[in-house]
């Protein structure tokens, strides 16, 4: 018995790759198990090799493994990109249709499997991933009942005939691959599970589901790979919540109307990628001047320009931090779990409104469309917090305005919304006064700008920064961001099982930086290696600007567009724990 | 109820003196108190340029955002309440030029925004370059020898989005501006009214004279139908976009908020943002 496996499928984009991964994965989350999932994929609708990897495991998981148990190939192409990852004694399911050969030089199973034929005999070929998925789930040796229950989920709305055959489809290759295999392999028996049903799904729904919890009632938005599903997600739902989903002419009329419509009064959001975030830094500005609360999704993929637009990247952070001309206050968060994206986007709402600043919520590519397993999310925890929002104000007299950016003890200024009767001001990204006049006056100018960019001194976001410590003076602290936290732990257990001493913090505040809470974990470790997605070290130059350092921290980097391996980031501590330096991935 | 001295503050516009655009200020508060709006009913959304500096001069919630984005901002306080009477305001290089990409598809989208272009045909703000409604020819500091470029005609580009109101206006006209003021916001949807507003300091052929002698106002056709989309397209055509009063209206067309699903008449920042207990389960549920 084991406890964990992986399993990929690989095809043409568009011939049915995602929908034998979804219902495959959708059956084994039913089984209790926890999976962690990584899309393939390119900048093509049909076409393209494409290929969706899943790790399942009786344990949490939150991390792609360096090999592959099973192989479920469309085309020959799919085995002869994979079959490298698979590991001695790893089996790959194709379809017999292209006689699939293995390469040389590879120990692996073959099983051909008719499984375009099989499709077509029971009356399209669009049931290939039927066919496939059933295969792999009887090698498991799993119970067919659950898989065919979810096969009953999917399809239950197109009747009973189309439920039925999809079912067979199942069955058949079931049937024709354990014969071919002898009966279930004993090899990939896996543990059983704990049974409890994980919620299962995307960063990018964590986030839509987040923002309707955090009473987000409007978002608009441009569509950009990899952010368009949260507005996919939330167009389906908002509606039922009295709200909506605007799809502008191009991101900066998204920004700016989220900036409208947060002025007005409705918390609303606009998600977006690297070249979206690059539109909207002048309304990033305005949104900080004018102390118009605002959310901004930032979905990194493969800069710059069009990059590489579905490849995984964190190389944005510089534009997030310090984007927009002039000097403003601004909060990045970068959640680093699909749990943390809920939980975040809801923060993310309130510091907006509690401060009166834009915040950008930073995912990166793997983190956003990953499907993986998610710990129950717990309604009790939502809160919604407005800050200085007032209303019922004293009537206003004469010319009097109500004093909306008034200079206070800790720089924010009550705000009240537009159609208040004692609340009429004026707003403008120009410099003001506290009614919000235009003013040049230089004390007036000089007490503005303290009043803005003093708001976030000492500003905190749940989990700043997340800890993991065993160790008081480990020989490496490893740092890291986004969704390569599963990674970095994984390769830090065989370091420990090596006998080098790790401790690692995530870094989910990422401006205002959260030096002091840094600093002791910094202090204790003999070197420090700063794992991140991009050429620059961008987190790293962060770390060393706000909290020095910088002759013990050291860089691993990728930027080839895939996330890093557990394998990576083993190799680059083992190197630097033994002679300090380490190379770029 | 409120006069228009109550849209009045107490601020002194920076604008020239003679500028066109102190009477579309004046005619704003008019029709405002004349619809029978009170403040703080009414957003005025501006952009930048002279004309943008017009949501200060008038007593009311006003937001000056950036150049050319004051109809995603006005949109954006509209859809998050519709209770609000949100006027978007700015000048011929804001909306024609920077921010033509926000107009043709606020148009299209169809808001109840009253969208006022204060139009003088040149960039006041930056002191007289040229806008995308100077005539071939004009010369400014930005083309010395003269524009090379042909004029935009905003009412055919409306007329060609979609649009359900379409109106153009001459500043010193101050009735028949205020009276389209209110039709404007009164219309179910969004409204576009073009002003010529002469830059007296950098605009020295498109005068008040110069506007007096060339514009021809639909009063003189008392059988013109403003809800015929083709014959409102030809006026403008021969007229060469000269044509004041207005142009066409569509009433039958429903407003982007009348569309959108599930959007209630009570503005949407007045409704609640918690979710029940059981609206939770129900989204949750999908992700097992
Ligand atoms: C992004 C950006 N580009 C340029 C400017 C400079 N600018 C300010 S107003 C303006 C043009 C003003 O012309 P118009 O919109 O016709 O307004 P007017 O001053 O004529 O009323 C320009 C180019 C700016 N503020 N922002
Ligand atoms: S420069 Fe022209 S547009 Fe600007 S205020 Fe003076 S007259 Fe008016
Ligand atoms: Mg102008």
């Amino acid at each position: 018995m084991i406890s964990q496996l992986s399993w990929k499928i690989g095809g043409q984009q568009g011939e049915g790759v995602e929908s034998t991964d979804r219902i495959f994965s959708t059956a084994l989350n039913r089984l209790g198990y926890y999976l962690y999932g990584y899309r393939h994929f390119s900048s093509r609708i049909k076409g393209g090799h494409t290929n969706n990897k899943i790790r399942i495991s009786t344990n949490p998981i939150r991390a792609i493994s360096d090999d592959l148990d099973i192989l479920v190939a469309f085309d020959q192409e799919s085995i002869d990109l994979n079959a490298k990852e698979l590991r001695l004694g790893g089996v790959v399911v194709a379809d017999a249709k292209f006689n699939p050969t293995i390469p040389d030089g590879i120990e692996a199973r073959l099983f051909a499997v008719p499984i375009t034929a099989m499709a077509e005999e029971l009356g399209t070929s669009l049931m290939k991933n039927m066919v496939a998925s059933g295969a792999s789930w009887a090698l498991l040796g799993l119970p067919l009942e659950v898989f065919n229950k979810a096969v009953e989920e999917e399809f239950g709305r197109k009747g009973a005939a189309i439920v039925e055959k999809n079912i067979e489809a199942v069955k058949r290759g079931a049937e024709f691959v354990l014969e071919l295999a002898g009966g279930p392999l004993d090899e990939f028996k896996l543990d059983e599970a704990d049974g409890k049903q994980k919620l299962f799904m995307i960063g990018n729904e964590a986030i839509g589901l987040g923002s309707i919890a955090a009473g987000c009632r409007l978002m608009a938005a441009y569509p950009i790979t990899p952010a368009s599903e949260i507005m996919e997600y939330l167009i389906k739902k908002l509606p039922k919540f009295g709200g909506t989903v605007v799809q502008t002419e191009d991101e900066i009329a998204a920004v700016t109307m989220a900036i409208g419509a947060n002025y007005a009064g409705v918390r609303t959001m606009t998600a977006s990628a690297g070249p979206g975030l690059s539109l909207m830094m002048e309304a990033i500005g305005l949104a900080g001047m004018t102390e118009t609360p605002l959310v901004i999704v930032n979905t990194q993929r493969g800069g710059p320009s069009t990059g590489l637009p579905t490849k995984q990247e964190q190389s944005d952070l510089n534009a997030m931090v310090y984007g927009t001309h002039g000097e403003i206050p601004k909060i990045v968060i970068a959640p680093a779990s699909i749990e943390d994206c809920f939980y975040d986007t809801i923060e993310s709402f309130n510091l907006s409104e509690q401060y009166q600043v834009p915040v950008i919520l930073m995912t990166d590519l793997q983190l956003s469309l990953g499907k993986q397993s998610c710990e129950p999310l717990d309604y009790g925890k939502i809160e919604i917090k407005r800050g200085k929002l007032v209303s019922d104000v004293p009537a206003l007299e004469g010319h009097d305005l109500f004093k909306r950016y008034e200079l206070t003890e800790d720089g924010i200024s009550p705000r009240v919304l537009p159609g208040e009767k004692g609340g009429l001001h004026h707003v403008t990204g120009v410099e003001h006064d506290e009614v919000g006049r235009p003013s040049e006056n230089a004390l007036n100018r000089q007490s503005m700008m303290d009043k803005r960019l003093n708001k976030l001194n000492d500003m905190y976001i749940r989990d700043a920064i997340r800890v993991d410590a065993p160790h008081e003076t480990p020989d490496l602290l490893t740092i890291g961001m986004g969704s390569t936290g599963g990674t970095i732990d994984e390769a830090r257990r065989l370091l420990d099982e090596e006998g080098v001493t790790t401790n690692h913090v995530t870094i989910r505040q990422i401006h205002p930086f959260p030096t002091s809470l840094l600093m002791p974990y910094l202090q204790k470790a003999k070197k420090v290696i700063v794992i991140e997605n991009n050429a620059t070290a961008q987190l790293a130059s962060q770390i060393k600007m706000n909290a020095g350092f910088a002759e013990k921290i050291k860089s691993l980097l990728k930027y080839d567009g895939n996330p890093f391996l557990p394998s990576d980031v083993h190799k680059a501590c083992k190197e630097l724990s033994l002679d300090g330096n380490i190379q770029r991935v | 109820m409120a006069t228009f001295k109550e849209f009045r503050n107490n601020v002194k516009p920076n604008w020239c003196p003679g500028c066109g655009d102190f009477s579309i200020q004046a005619a704003i508060q008019r029709a405002a108190a004349n619809v029978g709006l009170e403040p703080e009913q009414l957003a005025v959304i501006s952009g930048i340029g002279c004309s943008g500096r017009i949501s200060g001069y008038i007593n009311a919630y006003g937001f000056h955002g950036i150049h050319g984005r004051v109809l995603p901002i006005a949109q954006g306080v509209k859809l998050a309440n519709r209770e609000l009477t949100v006027i978007a305001s700015g000048g011929d290089g804001d909306g024609f030029a920077i921010g033509m990409g926000h107009t043709v598809h606020a148009i299209r989208r169809n808001l109840n925004v009253t969208y006022i272009v204060m139009d003088n045909q040149i960039y006041g703000l930056t002191k007289g370059q040229t806008s995308p409604r100077s005539a071939e020819g004009f010369k400014t500091k930005s083309t010395p020898e003269g524009s090379i470029e042909s004029t935009l005609s905003p009412l055919e580009i409306a007329m060609s989005a979609g649009a359900t109101f379409v109106a153009q206006s001459f500043s010193s006209d101050l009735k028949q501006l205020t009276s389209l003021i209110e039709q404007g916001i009164k219309h179910e949807g969004f409204s576009l009214i073009n002003v010529f507003s002469p830059c007296v300091t950098f605009n020295k052929i498109n005068t008040y004279d110069w506007f007096k002698e060339n514009i021809v106002s639909l009063e003189q056709f008392p059988e013109y139908d403003p809800s015929n989309r083709v014959l409102a397209m030809n006026k403008i055509m021969e007229t060469n976009g000269m044509l004041t009063g207005l142009i066409y209206q569509n009433t039958t067309r429903k407003s982007y908020e009348d569309l959108v699903t599930g959007f209630k008449h009570e503005g949407l920042a007045k409704q609640d943002m918690m979710i029940t207990p059981e609206e939770f389960d129900k989204l949750v549920a999908e992700f097992r």
